[in-house]
């Protein structure tokens, strides 16, 4: 494993946990830290193969144009909607208010 | 009123000439498209439903739910990159990701380094043109109601979310940053609609929402090379809303910069009552979008068959329609004078009508102005005119047969009333024509009755002219033909 040498800095753990709104302990950092590590370590090892001549692609399944048809279907039941909202008002999702400055 | 309005432009410029700085802005206009169900789910597309009434797990976000790419979507954002001048080329879809509620899965689908359409152009009335950097496709997000006692955004306490609107297929139009003034962006918007519009692809309705415009704004001194730190105006509007917040942010930045400090790039929002922007976020987090191809989507290859043939299904281009009556009206003297009566004729979707019925021989500038006036104000009911009997009332008004007023109330009538014939409209409305034959006979029976007045006429008093004219609608009631009598006058004196 990659034990000495860390794929990810424990400043970029704490600028992703602020990007999706998490507050993480300096324990939970250090957890995190390595674990990420880890995966970006096993992802790298795809960067020892010779892919000189692969061109690149979009997504691994050779398909393209996969399209549906412009015909409205029956959307789901309003009650069914807001069933696990925690809270909702007017059949609406009510949520803290989102702009915070 | 108009004073206000030029004003403030007067004083823009005015303050840019003065302080030695010049404006540059971008804009990136969100276009709703006319699809009948959402982007990547069948939920229907529509305006104005009960809350979180056309929502599935698709568009609400709920694991496990995927993707599947609208065609006809595809097809509308292909008319869209082809009237905009734009190459269509392969392109793939990318997430961008970020927190907010409006955004169920809590990233958009997106198109990112490969949009379906690039490198395209709007041409302003005024000859002026704008580049066009991309034109992607992209989701819609969910409506968001800020609600709180005093009703001011900053002081929201909950916010409502309705998803009915996350997943509408939208095409986002990115500019350079070739508009330099308020006025030309709200020209730039104002041609843009009616180019997309015209496609059939969206319905362009500012105040429903359904195009909105953000506005990247930054101010440089005039010899400077390099352009200023921008800031962002989201979410705008309206044309109105959209001037006023460029003049105002143009002056911020300019009066901060005098002032010795630096414009920090952020996004900012447009307070109508206020009238000025106010800032919602600085960018430095917010720019971190993560953009990586989306897994659940293959790529898009339109391919050339069928480019050609959604190019070969769509309407006329707003440019060929409008050159279509330039053409038919090739003839008239005053063409330069009515090339904005022809932009509105199109915009209004009268071109169709007046096409016919000029073809049918009616004259084309009268058929012009009528409609575009007139006619204009039951527009519906003008693309329905029956261009024999409009054609034939025109013909009457051309050959002096009625007057221009009789000819505008005969129209009025024809418009409220699109199964009777021009005649019986006539015969209804009472209305007398006073041709050549009948404006001589009375102009001959008031000579005689004042000849006083006919001789100091034809000493070379002019005003004596208005003197008659008085006196013979007072004889007709009103429908005979002032500029005809006119005429007649001048020819009774040059015979005496
Ligand atoms: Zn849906």
């Amino acid at each position: 494993m990659t034990q000495d040498k860390s794929f990810i800095s424990k400043e970029q753990v704490l600028h992703v946990a602020a990007l999706a709104k998490l507050n993480l302990s300096d324990q939970e950092v250090t957890k995190f830290t390595a674990q990420l590590s880890d995966i970006l370590g096993y992802a790298n090892e795809l960067s020892e193969l010779e892919l000189k001549d692969v061109s690149p692609t979009a997504h691994p399944i050779e398909l393209e144009n996969v399209f549906r048809d412009d015909t409205v279907l029956k959307s789901i039941d309003n009650s069914k909607v807001i069933q696990n909202a925690p809270e909702s008002l007017n059949s609406q999702f009510k949520v803290p208010p989102i702009l915070d400055d | 009123m108009e004073m206000p309005a030029n004003t403030v432009k007067n004083d823009i410029e005015d303050f840019l000439k003065d302080t030695g700085f010049e404006a540059t802005i971008g804009l990136e206009v969100h276009c709703e498209l006319k699809t009948a169900t959402k982007l990547w789910c069948s939920c229907k597309n529509s305006f104005g439903n009960e809350p979180n009434t056309l929502v599935c797990p698709v568009c609400l976000g709920l694991p496990g739910s995927l993707p599947v790419l609208n065609k006809r979507a595809v097809e509308y954002a292909i008319r869209i990159g082809l009237a905009l001048n734009c190459t269509v080329q392969n392109s793939i879809f990318h997430r961008k990701n970020y927190f907010y509620p409006d955004m169920p899965k809590d990233f958009q689908i997106s198109q990112y380094d490969i949009p379906i359409n690039a490198d395209g152009y709007v041409t302003l009335p005024d000859g002026g043109s704008v580049g066009i950097v991309r034109a992607h496709i992209e989701e819609d997000t969910g409506k968001s109601t800020h609600f709180s006692a005093s009703g001011r955004i900053h002081e929201s306490s909950a916010t409502l979310i309705d998803y009915n609107r996350a997943g509408i297929p939208l095409v986002e139009i990115v500019s350079a940053p070739d508009i330099t003034s308020s006025e030309m962006a709200k020209a730039y918007v104002t041609e843009l609609r009616n180019i997309i519009v015209a496609t059939g692809a969206t319905d362009g309705k500012m105040e429903e929402g359904s195009m909105r415009v953000d506005a990247n704004v930054s101010v440089k001194r005039i010899q400077d090379s390099e352009l200023g730190t921008r800031c962002e105006i989201k979410n705008l509007n309206s044309l109105r809303s959209l001037g006023k917040a460029i003049n105002y942010e143009i002056k911020r930045q300019v009066d901060n910069i005098l002032s010795g400090q630096k414009v920090v790039q952020q996004t900012r929002h447009f307070n109508e009552d206020l009238n000025q922007t106010v800032t919602l976020r600085t960018k430095e987090e917010a720019e971190d979008y993560r953009y990586f191809p989306e897994p659940d989507l293959v790529p898009l290859n339109p391919g050339a068959a069928w480019i050609e043939q959604i190019k070969a299904e769509m309407p006329p281009l707003l440019i060929e329609r409008r050159r279509m009556v330039q053409d038919l009206m090739r003839e008239t003297q005053e063409i330069d004078q009515l090339q904005s009566a022809i932009a509105i004729l199109v915009d209004l979707n009268l071109d169709s009508v007046f096409k016919q019925t000029v073809g049918i021989g009616a004259n084309p500038t009268i058929a012009l102005k009528r409609l575009t006036n007139e006619a204009a104000n039951a527009v519906e009911a003008a693309r329905n005119l029956n261009p024999e009997q409009f054609a034939k009332l025109i013909q009457l008004e051309t050959d002096n047969k009625i007057s221009t007023t009789q000819s505008k109330t005969i129209l009025s009538k024809m418009l409220e009333n699109p199964d009777k014939t021009l005649d019986i409209l006539i015969s209804e409305l009472n209305i007398v024509s006073f041709g050549e034959a009948e404006t001589t006979a009375l102009v001959e029976q008031l000579i005689k009755d004042k000849p006083d007045e006919f001789e100091r006429f034809k000493q070379g008093d002019d005003k004596v002219t208005q003197f008659f004219i008085g006196q013979i609608m007072r004889l007709s009631k009103g429908q005979a033909n002032g500029k005809l009598v006119t005429e007649i006058l001048m020819k009774k004196r040059n015979q005496f």
